[in-house]
């Protein structure tokens, strides 16, 4: 049983000084909520499974067709050879859909007590309340239980919807852009995500509205074994510009449970999107993402990517620049510990003149994790002057921690300008002995070089957000020095 | 009143041929409202010394004592020493990138008094001493010595020392790379620190230069890994005219060995 099980289920006998502290440990998101919906839900993966998924929510004949496709692409597939070990996932082990509650709730009162028990401990009241967004989705298992977008928005005509509602209420947005961006066929678990979908977020932003403050989603799985396979699609009409931001987090159990999205988004000619996520997974999390972006002309597409939770994470956001002045940008922070590999990067393709993108990754390693950067630009044919700079910096905090860089890169047109740059780099003893003759103790040392070396990411995070990843750094550094 | 008490030190550093001594029997008392001078030619072990107090990792202390008020000073890791009350202004200050000036050095005051210190008494306190040390107040905001030159980074040593107020300061060649008037600057730093009489600073130096500017109540000179000679701030305007020469000999003896 997991510490913080233990909390839950112990409160009559108080607990000694070595489980108290034990229970503050390094990952704060790993209580359980009792779990009904969960222990009932089949496990496996068949097409009967897949039926069930698309009955229970009334889906038009389509997606069910569509569903069944994935499913055999999916049986087809693969499994990937390069990146993680992905060995350990037990696909008839896993739990495809689990439904918590009937109905979607409207305020924050309307949800089930556990629920809202956990959403009150992530703190996301406080965000709403405090219009730090101005819409909010939280997703628990398979289904989004929450959702709210601000009336000004919607007036305007701006779509912030669960994915499910979303394929519901407009039928015909959904079908034109479901799928055109990843196909199921892309690799395994996109297959996968395309037969088992549930729950994400759809968000549609008219022609020429900027919506100022993020649109945020919270993830969460409670149930042991789960698989949550979200399913996001985010259009933004033409110079319209929109940020999305998402959290994740489970509990701590002792078996593995898997993540596995799919996220498509179309910007159209001089849009703007900005995609910020911060993974906190627990570390028994398979967290295998595809993420991909469509830039039209002088559009522009970033993803902010920071992994600190999981098991092991294979994400690669990729934007394909399809228009002329289009540009595609990549901030990955990657964190891993102990047990933990973060196969993390991105992918930029060039397919049109003028077109530009930037990556910039960095990652810290301690305790025996490994961070692996994994990277493609590719600028195809006609697509001259394209300027791409790739920049990925490595932290090893430690001896016995890993870190890896694999760079690729395709150049099919004469006239481009290709920046790449590549650093690892250790905590140096001088630096450590600089800030401790400072008073610092060893780990506010190492905490303050770490915080110093993601500094270029965090501070383009929101603000909560940033002071969180200041606050989950500090968590990993505890002791992380022997 | 403080007391910096070094008894017959003996220190070593790792090296391709296994650990060579650097430090043969360094015996040296600093009291509170006193100035002493380490000079001596190079490689003579006098950064070895400051190092060593201030318990870099890289000096092995093979037998000797160093207290600090009695405390044992070779108990405490680097950061209790510098809670405890000892300061080393570095010959080659560390860069820190990412980290702003101004989050260290609230940090580190922090760290060394204990508590937070009130942010807007703190703003008034580090603008204060910035404007006396005549750094541009920008350098609040960029990372820690990232970039600085030479003299900013000195002068960003001695707002330290203002700021955490240290019992006992150790200055190791401050005074190098310094031009004429960063020189001044630094050095009224200084003595701002030693006025009040209940701070101890020992003085790490090749050249008599900045003796002109903060003068020293004792000289030591240093050679082979000891303290040769010791006199009055006399001994440096010996020093200044005769130089390193007599002292050649026990250098060299002991580097060959």
């Amino acid at each position: 049983m997991t510490a913080a099980a233990e909390q839950r289920t112990t409160t009559a006998t108080p607990m000694t000084q070595e489980q108290t502290l034990d229970s503050l440990g390094r990952y704060e998101y790993g209580w359980a909520d009792s779990d009904f919906a969960g222990a009932s839900a089949k496990r496996g993966l068949s097409e009967a499974v897949v039926r069930d998924i698309s009955a229970k929510k009334s889906e038009p004949a389509w997606m069910l067709e569509s569903r069944l496709k994935a499913l055999r692409l999916f049986d087809k597939k693969p499994m990937p050879t390069w990146g993680s070990d992905l060995s350990g996932i037990d696909f008839d082990n896993i739990k495809y859909f689990v439904r918590s509650t009937e109905k979607q709730a409207a305020s924050w009162e309307d949800l089930p007590q556990d629920i809202k028990n956990t959403y009150d401990k992530l703190g996301i009241p406080e965000a709403e309340k405090a219009r730090l967004v101005s819409g909010v989705a939280a997703q628990y298992e398979s289904e989004v239980v929450y959702h709210k977008i601000n009336e000004e928005l919607e007036k305007q005509g701006v779509i912030f919807l669960d994915t499910d509602t979303a394929l519901r209420e407009h039928p015909e947005l959904f079908e034109e852009y479901y799928g055109s961006v990843i196909p199921h066929g892309d690799n395994k678990f996109s297959a996968l995500n395309g037969a088992t979908w549930s729950g994400g977020s759809f968000i549609y932003v008219p022609k020429g509205v900027h919506v100022e403050i993020p649109l945020q989603a919270y993830f969460r799985i409670n149930t042991e074994n789960m698989g949550q396979f979200e399913r996001t699609l985010i259009i933004v009409d033409e110079g319209a510009y929109v940020h999305y931001v998402e959290g994740c987090t489970a509990p701590i159990y002792s078996s593995d449970s898997l993540h596995s999205a799919v996220v498509e988004i179309i910007v159209k000619k001089g849009g703007r999107c900005r995609y910020t996520t911060i993974q906190n997974w627990s570390n028994n999390v398979y967290n295998l993402v595809t993420k991909r972006a469509k830039a039209e002309e002088g559009a522009t597409m970033e993803w902010i990517d920071g992994n600190i939770g999981s098991k092991v994470t294979m994400k690669y956001p990729a934007v394909f620049l399809m228009g002329e002045h289009a540009k595609g940008e990549v901030l990955s922070i990657a964190f891993a510990g102990e047990g933990q590999h973060q196969d993390a990067g991105a992918k930029m393709v060039h397919m049109a003149p003028h077109t530009s993108s930037t990556i910039i990754s960095k990652s810290v390693a301690r305790g025996g994790g490994r961070t692996s950067y994994r990277g493609l630009v590719q600028v195809n044919k006609r697509a001259h002057h394209s300027k791409s700079t790739v920049k990925c910096d490595a932290l090893l905090v430690d001896q016995i921690s890993r870190s890896d860089t694999y760079p690729y890169v395709d150049i099919r047109e004469d006239d481009v300008a290709m920046g790449h740059e590549a650093t690892v780099s250790k905590v140096s003893d001088d630096q450590l002995f600089y800030l401790m003759s400072r008073g610092l103790t060893e780990d506010e040392a190492m905490a303050m070089i770490v915080r110093g070396f993601v500094e270029p990411i965090a501070r383009e995070l929101p603000m909560e957000y940033a002071l969180e990843l200041n606050r989950l750094i500090e968590l990993q550094m505890e002791g992380a020095v022997g | 009143m403080a007391t910096l008490e070094i008894k017959d030190l003996h220190v070593s550093v790792a090296t391709e041929d296994g650990p060579k001594e650097i430090l043969k029997g360094v015996d040296l008392t600093v009291k509170a409202g006193e100035t002493h001078a380490i000079m001596g030619p190079n490689g003579s072990g006098k950064s070895t010394l400051s190092y060593a107090v201030a318990g870099h990792p890289k000096y092995e202390v093979t037998s000797g004592t160093i207290t600090l008020d009695g405390e044992d000073v070779l108990a405490m890791s680097v950061d209790e020493r510098a809670r405890a009350g000892l300061f080393l202004a570095m010959q080659y200050p560390v860069e820190v990138p990412g980290v702003s000036m101004s989050n260290f050095l609230r940090t580190a005051a922090t760290a060394v008094r204990g508590e937070a210190p009130k942010l807007r008494t703190w703003v008034k306190e580090v603008k204060q001493q910035m404007g006396e040390l005549e750094i541009d107040p920008a350098f609040s905001e960029r990372s820690v010595n990232e970039g600085f030159s030479g003299g900013e980074k000195k002068r960003h040593e001695i707002l330290q020392l203002a700021l955490l107020q240290p019992k006992i300061a150790i200055l190791d060649e401050t005074d190098s790379g310094l031009d004429v008037d960063a020189l001044r600057v630094v050095s009224d730093g200084v003595n701002r620190y030693k006025a009040s009489g209940e701070t101890g600073v020992l003085l790490i130096t090749h050249y008599t230069r900045i003796l002109r500017h903060i003068t020293p109540d004792f000289v030591h000179v240093f050679a082979g890994g000891r303290i040769v000679e010791s006199g009055g701030a006399e001994l440096a305007d010996v020093l200044e005219n005769e130089g390193y020469v007599k002292y050649a000999a026990i250098q060299e003896a002991t580097t060959a060995s």
